[in-house]
């Protein structure tokens, strides 16, 4: 596929690197359905399929996310929902299916390490554990430094004012952003790799799990931060959580994986008020609340647990 | 704890009853940080009462874990300990050896992380059987048929099979209704549960707490429930404590705690979590981040930098743990917020 000029991302108060601006990938898009919601996708995902071995983890799984869209894919552990993040971000190699991101296919290792750093300013992604996603020997400050220069290849006086944009944005503090991550919360590392993340300009943001290690009134501060962001820059968010609740806050469309199979799908609110499908229904029910009473099931095998019919 | 010069049991039961199982009073835990002492637990006081589960709820950092680990008799080196905690009427700071043995017979502890608490290159046997053998002199097939009888307590069926297995080849719902069982083979009467259930899935965690509670109820056991997550000790317990900078700052019947709160911090915890049924506009984020102990203001109300109820008179003095509404409040403005906090939460 011939490159077509790199569309610029449009993130208000980002100064933009110098060239023409796009809205839209110039080069012909291939054919994006419309998905649940308007405008075109700026991923989309297609009979996507993952096979370690004999195990299938990822089977058919597709879905699209419009501009500032949200999607959540719900699942347990050993659905499938990482396996679909790290192929998304060029982590592996799906067996079968296609991933396109801003209307360029990536289902394939990038042939240039030009066309590798080109997919980083498309996707990025957000892990669970900000005590193991950070470099020890940087400070968030060098560490959003180097992904602007890689990305941007900006002079340094340039770099410094979209790293104080890029800190203030997460809410760091000066005192923090020369910190080491070390000497950081939970909550407080989970912000540089948010703001590490969105300074490549991403079109799409992935969180896998990014707000399950948080303490819950951390998390509600990093919910809102999330919240405010997508406002701010129209990115595209892909969440990836076990908890519903989560979920709820943070996303428009909702696809649930079960064995690496998307068992439902649909809008958030209706997915989770009005569960069609068994497993969503069980997911649902085993959420404690105000009057929930935990019921035993009949019990299941080992480490591959087989589904009770 | 100090004194290791008593080698008595646990004074016998002389406890009256209705008389608490657990009492632990005015606890207060330094650990040497940087080389000086520093408070993780001030002043915590609770005391269970026979068959009655409790919660201890708290953000990282609030001290519920170290209260588990005093009870237990397990906490690090160097900690300097006052306050004291009796079990079943008697003082268990000063049990050493066989006393000490003795009393852990009757603690049962589970843990958050099955995997880690287990020996990788030992049978799940070894490990279920190893206490009874070992501290009990129970014999071996006794011990083992004790053991496959408690795992089909905890729903394993093929429990012959399970004892010859090892801990990888278990999933980790799997694993923890071993350690379940394990707790429970030497017939504890108190079972602390330190987020046994947090590293599982959702759907693994109701089965286990199910598992649990009904067990718990079948063997009349007192139950230590240690959790991060309120509407899950609201649910499994019959009161939640909760603890914030190792104060305890709040202890209810668990049915009142979401909707009638009394401590400004229970509500905005309560507040702050997302709702399923609903998408907030904004989340009611408590600012700024939880405190340890240590870091906390000493001489004033530990909440108060982070409280939006905070008035001069939070500043005065640490509030004491006072009697209301049906539970105690750590708070000096209690009386005059009953009522108001659950509806700023709704607000």
């Amino acid at each position: 596929m011939p490159e077509p000029p790199a569309p610029e991302p449009l993130i208000p108060g980002s100064p933009g690197p110098p060239g023409p601006k796009a809205l839209v990938p110039a080069a012909p898009v291939p054919a994006v359905p419309v998905a649940e919601a308007n405008g075109a996708a700026v991923l989309e995902v297609a009979g996507l399929r993952k096979e370690f071995g004999p195990l299938v983890a990822v089977d058919d799984v597709s879905f699209a996310i419009p501009e500032a869209g949200s999607l959540a894919i719900v699942g347990e552990s050993g659905s499938g929902k990482t396996t679909i993040a790290r192929m998304i971000v060029g982590l592996e190699r799906p067996t079968k299916g296609t991933i396109t991101a801003c209307g360029r296919d990536r289902s394939r290792p990038a042939r240039s390490a030009r066309d590798r750093r080109r997919r980083g300013r498309e996707v990025q992604i957000v892990f669970q554990d900000p005590y193991t996603s950070l470099d020890p020997r940087n400070s968030a400050e060098a560490t959003i430094d180097e992904v602007l220069r890689l990305h941007h290849g900006w002079p340094a006086d340039r770099r410094r004012t979209r790293i104080a944009e890029l800190v203030d944005l997460v809410g760091l503090d000066a005192r923090q952003a020369r910190a080491l991550p070390r000497a950081l919360s939970g909550g407080q590392r989970q912000r540089v790799a948010i703001a590490r993340a969105l300074a490549a300009e991403p079109r799409v943001l992935i969180l896998d799990e990014s707000v399950a290690a948080l303490d819950v009134s951390i998390q509600a501060q990093v919910l809102n931060l999330l919240a405010d962001i997508r406002d701010e820059t129209r990115v595209s968010y892909v969440l990836i959580s076990h908890d519903l609740a989560v979920v709820r806050q943070l996303t428009d469309q909702a696809i649930v994986l079960h064995r690496g199979t998307v068992v439902e799908r649909g809008p958030t609110a209706r997915v989770l008020d009005d569960p069609q499908d068994p497993y969503t229904q069980r997911l649902r029910a085993s959420v404690p609340r105000p009057g929930w009473k935990p019921r035993r099931r009949a019990l299941t095998g080992a480490r591959e647990e087989p589904e009770a019919p | 704890m100090s004194d290791p010069q008593v080698t008595a049991a646990v004074t016998p039961a002389q406890a009256a009853p209705g008389a608490p199982l657990l009492d632990v009073d005015g606890l207060t835990v330094r650990l040497p940080i940087d080389g000086v002492h520093r408070p993780v637990l001030r002043d915590v006081s609770f005391s269970l009462r026979p068959g009655e589960a409790f919660g201890l709820v708290g953000e990282s950092g609030s001290g519920k874990s170290m209260t588990a680990r005093a009870i237990d008799r397990l906490l690090p080196a160097g900690a300097q300990v006052t306050g004291s905690i009796r079990f079943d009427g008697g003082d268990i700071s000063s049990l050493t050896g066989a006393g000490l043995r003795q009393y852990r017979g009757q603690v049962a502890m589970i843990f958050q992380d099955p995997r880690a608490h287990t020996n990788p290159v030992r049978r799940i046997g070894d490990f279920m059987t190893e206490a009874l053998r070992t501290n009990m002199g129970v014999p071996a097939a006794e011990a083992r048929a004790r053991a496959v009888d408690m795992l089909g307590q905890v729903g394993i069926e093929d429990g012959t099979r399970r004892l010859r297995q090892y801990p990888h080849q278990l999933s980790g719902g799997m694993l923890q209704r071993v350690m379940i069982a394990a707790a429970l083979l030497t017939q504890p009467r108190l079972l602390l549960a330190d987020e046994p259930t947090t590293a599982l899935d959702v759907t693994t965690q109701a089965e286990v707490m199910a598992i649990l509670d009904d067990l718990r109820r079948e063997f009349g056991l007192t139950m230590l429930f240690i959790t991060h997550d309120l509407e899950l000790a609201a649910a499994i317990c019959d009161r939640t404590a909760v603890m914030y900078a190792g104060q305890i700052v709040e202890i209810r019947r668990s049915s009142l705690l979401h909707d009638d709160p009394l401590h400004p911090y229970t509500a905005a915890l309560a507040a702050a979590r997302p709702d399923i049924g609903q998408t907030a506009h904004r989340l009611r984020a408590i600012p700024g981040r939880p405190l340890s102990a240590f870091e906390a203001p000493q001489d004033e109300c530990a909440f108060a930098p982070r409280c939006p109820h905070a008035q001069d008179v939070c500043l005065a003095a640490v509030p004491e743990l006072v009697e209301t509404g049906g539970g105690v409040s750590r708070c000096a403005r209690t009386q005059e917020l009953r009522g108001m906090l659950q509806v700023a939460a709704d607000a």
